[in-house]
């Protein structure tokens, strides 16, 4: 088991997320930058849908009750064990009784750790993604325990060190698709998108990032139609809003943008006053 | 049948939006369902997800390159030689909905604007037959179609911070159940003890799209039974199929 000695900003498990119930209202969930969750993964050899722990800005701090093997990806902020700097997408073997801890973040807004064969918590619609009204816990508090997997450390492993791009966490630019409703915005607003620096807002989280600047518009409402993680919507009062994993699975707002998958990504590794500008993806 | 004219349009690099003209309708809903359960029934291995709205349906493919002109162009060509299928026998639910006012906390001002009395808006309400276009908003939560227009009340200005689980609302044209506690601003008019979500249970929801569905007024009394039945999955729903 691994125990939360002291909760992060907002801790979480997840993993590939919950698609196909969608049908039922049912929110897709899962890690907010895939890219770094399929890395963690990669380096310990897991599955693809082993779960993780997902933190934001400020990491917890965690105890391990056995002995197993783990990697850090995405946001940087430090990591070590038992006070000794470890390096993020690294394996790393930990052993009973050592304690994982962080430094301030450095770069990027969500951290990821994984361990070898995921993490244990309830599955519930084929997912253990944390979410509320559908998992029993919606977050990680301090004093929680997680279920760790038996699987025994391999004795032949990787040691290949994979590097994340700084564009990843540093990146101004989110490549995006035109949206449904893209072309109800006249030549001018068409233009203006694209040509816009966007601050991201501190109301921003796993449901939508909001942007600060106002987008003034005239685009009536649509008749309520199915959304996805990464659509853009434009409220009439201009309010950007993209939308990010834990977001409803309709609404009735235009969508004038579409986020490409990398996109998400990267977007979720933004964090609130940073700058954001939309590129249009070629088809 | 008679086929629509649908627009076919990529959504993102995995996903297909397909739209019927825009405008709510059993006739759009029922073509929406043709297509889905058509769609469904073949069990394509490379689409992952269909979901459906109002006049729209969204088809997602598995994670790996999908060409998307190239499915845009095998969509086109299913809906105009599809064969009718038959749309799986639709059921009537029998939701039991307590009107009283420690529940229905804005009847009175719906009463008042309305001009109608409280007995008359449980009566209308409860009369009507609901069919239910889709899921969506929260987990469980019915868009239902078929609201008397007598009733018909835009939403609160300021929504509430806390709207119990179970609630039914009015908001605009719309009826519908809160399935979980939830901040919102529907006018709140009553109460439903069922469990419309059991993230747990094979299927979530007991009711699907094209469903019907209709309220039953109860009392008080009545109301705290079938809850503690529900809270002790004794409780068994009540409904029939609807002849097509």
């Amino acid at each position: 088991m691994v125990e939360i000695l002291k909760a992060g900003l907002y801790d979480s498990i997840q993993d590939l997320g919950r698609l196909g119930y969608q049908q039922f209202g049912v929110p897709i969930s899962g890690t907010m930058d895939h890219y770094s969750r399929q890395l963690a993964n990669a380096i310990l050899g897991n599955q693809e849908d082993a779960a993780v722990l997902e933190f934001t800005l400020k990491a917890p701090r965690l105890k391990f009750h056995r002995t197993t093997a783990i990697c850090i990806t995405g946001m940087e902020s430090q990591a070590k064990i038992n006070e000794k700097p470890i390096e993020n997408n690294t394996y790393v073997i930990v052993r009973k009784n050592d304690i994982l801890s962080f430094g301030t973040r450095k770069l990027g807004c969500r951290g990821y750790l994984a361990v070898l064969g995921g993490f244990q918590s309830e599955k519930i619609m084929q997912s253990r993604s944390f979410y509320k009204s559908i998992t029993e816990q919606q977050r990680l508090k301090t004093g929680d325990f997680i279920n760790l997997s038996q699987i025994p450390i391999p004795f032949k492993r990787s040691n290949a060190v994979l590097k994340t791009p700084k564009a990843h966490f540093e990146s101004v630019r989110i490549k995006v698709f035109k949206g449904i409703e893209f072309e109800m915005l006249g030549p001018d607003h068409q233009n203006k998108i694209f040509t816009t620096e966007f601050t991201v807002s501190t109301d921003s989280n796993r449901m939508a990032y909001q942007l600060d600047e106002r987008f003034e518009n005239s685009l009536e409402p649509i008749i309520t139609s199915p959304v996805l993680p990464g659509t853009v919507q434009l409220t009439p009062s201009g309010q950007l809003m993209v939308l990010m994993r834990d977001c409803q699975t309709t609404g009735g707002y235009p969508r004038i943008l579409q986020l490409s998958e990398m996109a998400i990504n990267r977007l979720s590794q933004r964090i609130p006053g940073q700058i954001v500008q939309f590129e249009l993806l070629k088809v | 049948m008679n086929k629509f004219k649908l627009t076919y349009s990529r959504y993102s690099e995995t996903s297909i939006l397909v739209e019927w003209p825009q405008y709510i309708a059993p006739e759009i809903l029922n073509d929406v369902l043709l297509f889905k359960n058509y769609l469904l029934k073949e069990n394509s291995e490379s689409i992952i997800q269909i979901t459906n709205a109002y006049c729209s349906i969204l088809i997602t493919y598995g994670f790996n390159s999908v060409d998307i002109d190239a499915q845009i162009a095998s969509l086109k060509s299913k809906y105009d030689s599809r064969q009718d299928l038959e749309i799986r026998a639709q059921k009537l639910w029998k939701i039991p909905a307590c009107y009283d006012l420690c529940f229905g906390l804005d009847l009175e001002e719906l009463s008042k604007a309305k001009k109608l009395s409280i007995p008359e808006i449980v009566r209308i309400h409860s009369e009507a037959i609901y069919t239910v276009y889709f899921i969506g908003f929260l987990p469980g939560f019915l868009y239902l179609g078929g609201l008397d227009q007598r009733l018909f009340m835009p939403r609160k200005k300021s929504p509430r911070p806390y709207i119990e689980r179970g609630a039914v609302g009015i908001g605009g044209e719309q009826t519908g159940v809160y399935p979980i506690e939830s901040p919102g601003g529907w006018n709140i008019i009553g109460n439903s003890p069922i469990a419309f979500f059991n993230p747990k249970a094979e299927q979530p929801c007991f009711a699907r799209t094209g469903d019907c569905i209709r309220f039953v007024p109860v009392d008080l009394e009545t109301h705290q039974e079938i809850s503690s039945h529900v809270k002790n999955r004794t409780y068994k729903m009540e409904s029939e199929v609807i002849d097509g």
